[in-house]
């Protein structure tokens, strides 16, 4: 066989691969947007639930979801980019920071209902904080953190070590060096993961199930020791828990957490554009 | 009086012995080239004056380095700190950070806090005079020093590096990313800046050790072969590895 045939057919096969990739999720879009967005009105996002759920609107859920992922955020992000500091900055490569390197490289791949049972043992029995906002925000802060650590120390290490190098040769300490001339030029990066990883809190389901998630509530919550509706949560229930509930407000309350996490996803694509255009060195 | 004195200076990278026993007296305002093969341990002396091999893992050294008489290889970080306000430093690499113009030059000013705010303009002024660049980028002080030519980026080094004050500047080959036209200015550059400064310049460039340099230092395997003035290095070196090494025997 001539090898430009032979190279026409290997293409083929590649460009067939990446289509079926793409098939499912535009796939599931078109069924999510078909069905769902006649049902979404100003009424149905901004009102709660009627009628044993079966009408009115799911605006506690898309609250709930919003409080928990910006609290999950305020733990998780802090701790996880210093934790990156210190791994890519000051820890020497030792028995130790290989343990936790590793650690964090598993902890990544632990399926979340594991989480889950975390948080309910831990912050629900244990500390005490019931089923409540703080201790999903927590579990999901912590599912979140494995993400956000390696996300950064990835932002940090592309940063030349030249610039380390002549902050250092100008007298600046380390610290000085991370804060000035390090760290500036890895945020972009850094929130690229970060706003990634709350994509991901936005739409998991078993974190939440034993540590927040109610199933219905007539207010929304007015502390962070309240349990709170969400999102996930409440599409898992209106799709099984309760017959009779109309196809249409299932598919849009799909299409409500599909657009949540995807906007959240774009918004992470032009943060990272706008830095490589910006990044030259 | 020597302005830097090393005494049987000798350093390890964990069991690698990369300087033995250099001896070497450095004069005032003068400019000190660095010769010899890669490897040879020239960048790493070089390195020494400013405790840069700290940053290295498994780096010990032996002996002492005077610099105005002080041993520098001892003392605390606040003495590292003047230490590095005293001896700058400019990199083979044109290495800017990617931020304006003028915020690359007070940089080192602000880790010292040596200016008011109100003093940078001036400093940031004088700084790129003393470079040659201060009417070429007048008007374009708050623009990317990353759109500059690699040239200009490595004179804004040399700006940012003198713009704290020092009394030395180290300089690691600071012309090999450059082309020859840039290298004769930057060359030229270096002797206008020796009547302000003591400047130590590691090149594998002979003739530009030749052209530049008031005093050449040769080193191979780790050891200073001869140290004298670069007339007499060049014309009737003692040694016989640094004639074969001038005359492109080897290296």
């Amino acid at each position: 066989m001539k090898t430009t045939t032979k190279q026409k057919i290997a293409f083929a096969i590649l460009f067939l691969c990446t289509v079926i990739v793409v098939l499912p999720v535009l796939f599931v879009l078109a069924v999510v947007i078909k069905n769902g967005w006649p049902a979404i009105n100003w009424e149905f996002l901004t009102t709660m639930p009627r009628n044993n759920m079966k009408a009115g609107g799911i605006y506690p859920a898309i609250m709930g979801t919003i409080y928990l992922v910006s609290l999950s955020t305020l733990f998780s992000l802090p701790i996880g980019l210093f934790a990156a500091i210190y791994l890519n900055e000051y820890a020497e490569e030792n028995m130790l920071t290989r343990l936790i390197r590793l650690a964090i490289v598993n902890l990544a791949g632990v399926s979340s209902v594991v989480y889950g049972l975390f948080g309910l043992v831990m912050f629900v029995t244990f500390l005490k904080f019931g089923v409540s906002i703080l201790s999903g925000a927590l579990t999901l802060a912590i599912m979140n953190l494995p993400v956000i650590i390696t996300a950064s120390v990835e932002a940090l290490a592309s940063v030349p070590y030249s610039f380390r190098e002549v902050s250092r040769s100008l007298g600046a300490s380390r610290w000085q060096t991370i804060r000035h001339s390090v760290l500036p030029f890895a945020i972009p990066g850094i929130l690229t993961g970060a706003i990634l990883s709350l994509a991901r809190a936005a739409g998991e389901t078993a974190p939440i199930l034993f540590t927040v998630a109610a199933f219905y509530l007539p207010n929304l919550p007015h502390s962070v020791f309240d349990q709170a509706m969400a999102l996930p949560y409440h599409l898992y229930i209106i799709s099984t828990q309760i017959p009779g509930i109309p196809q249409q407000m299932r598919y849009a309350t799909a299409l409500v957490l599909v657009g949540i996490v995807f906007s959240m996803n774009i918004f992470a694509v032009i943060i990272r554009s706008k830095f490589r255009k910006k990044k030259k060195w | 009086m020597a302005k830097i004195l090393t005494k049987n200076l000798n350093l390890w990278y964990g069991t690698f012995q990369a300087l033995i026993n250099v001896n070497m007296a450095v004069q005032e305002k003068r400019i000190t080239a660095i010769i010899g093969p890669s490897g040879c341990g020239k960048s790493t002396l070089l390195r020494v004056f400013n405790r840069m091999n700290d940053l290295i893992e498994g780096v010990r050294t032996k002996g002492k380095v005077e610099i105005d008489n002080q041993n520098i290889l001892e003392g605390d970080f606040s003495e590292l700190v003047q230490l590095r306000k005293k001896v700058g430093m400019v990199f083979q690499r044109p290495n800017p950070f990617p931020l304006s113009i003028y915020e690359n030059i007070i940089f080192g000013l602000k880790v010292h806090h040596l200016a008011k705010k109100e003093e940078f303009d001036r400093i940031v002024e004088r700084a790129l005079e003393s470079v040659l660049l201060w009417d070429d980028l007048k008007d374009k002080l708050h623009s990317n020093a990353l759109r500059l030519s690699l040239e200009q980026r490595q004179r804004l080094c040399i700006a940012r590096a003198i713009a704290v004050a020092p009394d030395i500047v180290l300089m690691d080959e600071p012309c090999s990313a450059l082309d020859p036209q840039s290298t004769a200015r930057i060359e030229e550059l270096m002797r206008e800046l020796k009547k302000d400064y003591t400047i130590i310049i590691v090149t594998h460039n002979m003739q530009q050790a030749a052209r530049v340099s008031d005093d050449t230092g040769f080193m191979l395997l780790g050891e200073l072969v001869e140290f004298d003035n670069t007339d007499k290095i060049f014309t009737r070196p003692q040694d016989k590895r640094t004639e074969d090494y001038i005359t492109g025997r080897y290296g």
